[in-house]
């Protein structure tokens, strides 16, 4: 068993030097984001484990300092603020992913259809995404945060929608490139339906390049619930929300309580950092032409 | 008597010009570039015909023409006598069984995200001629006769995986599983090394004589179609010149843009010095093509009548048709 581990450890090892010389310093980043979202992720699930209180219970006195007990010290509730840092994650975490996966399950087909039949559906649809495109993003969540309700899902809603043009545009311009394709063309003359050549020819060529927009996707959607919620318009308290916590703890950065504002600050800043480093790493490395130019 | 697979009847494709806002509020009249302008010709079921031109001649054009890629302006093709333009979306869809197209490019033509084996396989399945066991074994069949071996390793490769070579038997065994009648190979050879070129145009006749097929060949290179064609057309902005067994185009060749395509083959030998006639400059622009001759302002032998009337393709005896004033 032992052996085997190291064996698989060893291989690892091989692989990660292999690939390091392979891509260069883009490897690095990508490499690091992952660490990066992989811990944050890791804390996400195991958080009873790791966290020593109950985020939202009362336990020491207000307002101290980062010590022994408490880790990054405590509020102006008395609540532990590592522990309502580690809960955090989870709200955060699961308003970005279920925001991308919306926005990119309604914008990665509309693009598709919209590049593929073209015309009077593709000229309407497009007008309508660069519309909203066109829109502040952060406004515009606002108002769909502020029309829909709290929630962790009723976010995401409101997160994804801003987000849809993004991927409506992405994979409606690889699919009006992969369209001109020779075996586009070749499938064509086979006798493929319409539907066979979408969905079997130009879909999996279009989806490689969604990748990298979903995970810089995701840091951006970490940024929008962060400030929706500073705003007041993200999860009711008391469940323990970063932005929220950044909003509160506002108020009593003057009294020189700077630790409860500033741990929450630091998570957000790397778990945004972490996924856009996946996201321009695996750019780099999957479409090298960019760094040709 | 020899009955024809392809009747190409008066075919023209005319492509408007996409012009800015402005210049259309400004232009009066629209531009068409004229890609084929009013050809006749057929194909004898179980030759080799082949069609010839510069680049921007409209030969790639007639071969998407014959296979129902786009659709002409006027004209009607006939395949086996069944006009192709009167066909419903799905009946061509069916249709297409009976003709199959191998493209220039093989690094383009192959699905990246699709193993070989399912491509080529891939027809099959459309037109839902077997199951998926089934393929498998047509698959395998087909590549070890283009001579894609060993086919059970490659079948499970990418296409990026694959040499040039290798791909251009791929997308000939695509062409070839459907069993077609017709296959249009729009320069086939020409993307590919030389070394591997003697191999594939032979495995192409090869397969011609196993599967009793027809082929429409399409290429620039004239010393290839010599060793292949049947018969051969040579294209000039849209317009057929010269058409004619293969025999009397080469050694009788009337029309001077004939003359001079063929004065530019390289011929194998160090002591022949020929008089080489390059036409002049380029090929003009389809847009606008010069009036009457159109081959008039490079014509080493223009006369007067050149600019003015338009030659007709005339047949000059034993179906060697040509179209040129001096005949």
């Amino acid at each position: 068993m032992k052996k085997e581990d190291k064996f698989f450890s060893h291989r690892l090892f091989g692989w990660f030097i292999k690939s390091a010389k392979w891509y260069g310093s883009e490897f690095y980043i990508t490499t690091t984001g992952s660490v990066i979202i992989l811990v944050i992720i890791l804390i996400t699930i195991f958080a009873p484990i790791i966290a020593p209180y109950n985020p939202i219970k009362f336990v020491g006195n207000t307002f101290s300092p980062p010590n022994s007990d408490f880790y990054m010290g405590t509020d102006n509730l008395g609540r532990d603020v590592f522990s309502r840092v580690i809960y955090g994650a989870r709200v955060v975490l699961s308003i970005a992913f279920l925001s991308s996966i919306f926005s990119a399950l309604v914008g990665i087909p509309l693009g598709l259809l919209s590049g593929f039949i073209g015309g009077k559906i593709d000229r309407i649809l497009s007008l309508v995404m660069d519309s909203i495109y066109s829109f502040p993003g952060l406004i515009l969540a606002i108002a769909m945060a502020a029309l829909l309700g709290p929630g962790v899902i009723n976010i995401s809603i409101a997160i994804a929608f801003v987000y849809i043009p993004t991927y409506f545009r992405m994979s409606r311009g690889h699919t009006l490139s992969i369209k001109e394709e020779l075996y586009v063309e070749a499938a064509k003359s086979l006798g493929a339906k319409s539907s066979t050549i979408l969905i079997k020819y130009i879909f999996p060529n279009v989806i490689q390049s969604i990748v990298v927009v979903f995970s810089l996707n995701i840091a951006d959607a970490i940024l929008t619930a962060a400030g929706l919620s500073f705003l007041g318009l993200g999860i009711p308290p008391p469940t323990p929300d970063w932005g929220m916590d950044l909003s509160q703890g506002r108020a009593f950065l003057p009294s020189g309580s700077w630790w409860i504002i500033t741990f929450p600050g630091i998570m957000i800043s790397l778990t945004t950092l972490g996924f856009s480093m996946i996201g321009e790493g695996l750019n780099e490395i999957l479409n090298p032409k960019i760094t040709e130019r | 008597m020899t009955n024809n697979l392809i009747e190409v009847k008066n075919l023209k494709k005319y492509y408007q010009v996409q012009k800015g806002f402005v210049e259309t509020l400004l232009a009066r009249k629209i531009d068409f570039i004229k890609a084929v302008d009013k050809i006749s010709f057929n194909i004898r079921k179980g030759e080799v015909f082949g069609l010839a031109g510069e680049s921007g001649s409209g030969k790639t054009t007639t071969g998407r023409l014959i296979l129902g890629l786009t659709e002409p302006t006027e004209g009607k093709i006939f395949f086996d006598n069944i006009d192709i333009s009167s066909l419903s979306p799905s009946e061509m869809r069916s249709f297409r069984k009976k003709m199959q197209i191998i493209f220039q490019d093989p690094y383009a033509s192959l699905n990246p995200r699709m193993k070989v084996g399912d491509s080529i396989g891939h027809s099959l399945l459309i037109h839902k001629i077997c199951n998926e066991a089934e393929k498998r074994e047509l698959v395998l069949d087909i590549m070890t006769k283009v001579g894609l071996t060993p086919s059970k390793i490659l079948c499970e490769k990418y296409p990026h995986q694959l040499s040039g070579g290798q791909r251009q038997r791929a997308v000939i065994a695509r062409a070839l599983i459907l069993q077609p009648e017709l296959i249009v190979a729009d320069e086939p050879i020409a993307m590919a090394d030389v070394s591997v070129r003697a191999t594939i145009l032979k495995l192409m006749m090869d397969l011609k004589n196993e599967f009793n097929l027809t082929y429409l060949f399409i290429t620039h290179d004239l010393a290839t179609t010599k060793y292949i064609c049947d018969r051969i057309a040579i294209m000039y902005l849209g317009k057929i010149f010269e058409m004619g067994t293969i025999y009397d185009v080469y050694s009788n060749p009337k029309h001077p843009y004939t003359i001079a395509l063929l004065s530019a083959v390289p011929v194998p030998d160090p002591k022949a010095r020929r008089k080489h006639l390059i036409p002049r400059g380029e090929i003009p622009s389809p847009i606008n093509p010069p009036p009457g001759c159109r081959f008039h302002p490079r014509c080493p032998k223009v006369m007067d009548i050149c600019s003015k009337k338009e030659p007709e393709l005339i047949d000059t005896g034993n179906k060697h048709l040509v179209a040129c004033h001096l005949k």
